[in-house]
């Protein structure tokens, strides 16, 4: 593999631009936000956080923001991570292997239904019993 | 405990970004026995009294666990390096900054592997923050054509804000086709040295 300069890698942003959200940050939607404390780090955040970038890649959704933060508090679930949607409950997931990243992109971001056996906090029972809704 | 060295190295580095560092300067350097990192920063730094109860696994500094008693980042550090004769040496004077130097012998069978690069360096220049990172990798005794420097100002004037999953995964792309290089050069020493103790023929050489 060739290594990229940084010139064809701003052209690369600039092809991509079309699909960017040109929103400032203030106005992006939809964000996920990764636990990578040690505790996260030991249970594989890291590899949470690239099923992520694979899947949003995948399912062409440009308007999400990826943060990291630090430990939730719920380290008996890591890797634990918060997905924050217009016209859904904030909801913080645990257990979220690389394949439940996938899922969680695929059912609470693009199908507005909610992971309710990887929900560990935020949303009240009854919620979760409606799949967010 | 952290699963692959790179485990190690993005919790050395969180540590710096958490001690409101403003520059922090990353080091790999790898060679078909060792690893070698060292991370450097500006950030508020340790008194001897803290540094020493940062080595204990029942001390988290207060403010960034509020309810919490266990730190355990260091204290995993120490114990891997004890297990596999590697080593690490933490130099912090308060208000002036830390600078962590971790070497471990990756061919030791108690230390983790190596792990995933691009995803910790990709993990490390986007978390939030306004700070400097500049990380310089590269195989060890090379003339230099496979080592690459990340700018984390350069990579943000490039790229924009490192938060979208669309410049994460470019991020990710440009990092990958820089770390290619070193991979390879460290694989094709680890099979030179395999003929050379196995022969070309024998099977453990791939």
């Amino acid at each position: 593999m060739a290594k990229m300069t940084l010139e064809e890698l701003r052209a690369l942003r600039d092809e991509k631009k079309k699909d960017l959200n040109k929103r400032d940050v203030a106005d992006k939607t939809k964000q996920v936000v990764i636990g990578m404390g040690t505790c996260g780090i030991a249970a594989g955040a890291k590899d949470t956080l690239n099923a992520f970038l694979q899947e949003l890649d995948a399912q062409h959704l440009t308007d999400v923001l990826i943060t990291q933060t630090g430990c939730m508090g719920l380290c008996y679930v890591e890797p634990t991570i918060e997905v924050i949607a217009p016209e859904m409950p904030n909801v913080i997931y645990g257990k979220v292997t690389p394949d439940v990243a996938k899922t969680i992109v695929r059912d609470h971001l693009v199908n507005k239904k909610m992971v309710s056996e990887h929900i560990f906090d935020r949303p009240a029972a009854d919620i979760i019993d409606r799949g967010g809704k | 405990m952290h699963r692959t060295i790179c485990d190690f190295l993005l919790d050395i580095i969180q540590n710096s970004i958490e001690a409101d560092a403003s520059g922090i300067v990353v080091e790999v350097i790898q060679s078909e026995s060792l690893f070698e990192a060292t991370v450097g920063d500006d950030g508020c730094g340790m008194s001897e009294e803290e540094l020493k109860r940062a080595q204990d696994p029942f001390y988290s500094k207060q403010g960034k666990h509020d309810h919490r008693k266990a730190g355990l980042g260091i204290p995993f550090l120490m114990q891997t390096a004890s297990m596999t004769g590697g080593q690490v040496d933490i130099q912090s004077q308060q208000g002036i900054g830390t600078s962590v130097r971790l070497v471990l012998p990756v061919d030791h069978i108690d230390t983790p592997p190596v792990g995933d690069m691009v995803g910790t360096f990709t993990a490390a220049l986007s978390y939030p923050g306004s700070f400097g990172m500049v990380i310089k990798r590269s195989a060890a005794a090379s003339a230099g054509e496979d080592s690459y420097v990340l700018d984390r100002i350069q990579l943000q004037e490039t790229l924009g804000e490192l938060e979208t999953g669309v410049s994460l995964n470019l991020l990710r792309r440009y990092i990958a086709s820089q770390e290619a290089s070193v991979q390879e050069l460290l694989n094709s020493r680890v099979k030179s040295v395999k003929e050379a103790v196995h022969g070309k023929d024998d099977p453990r050489r791939a």
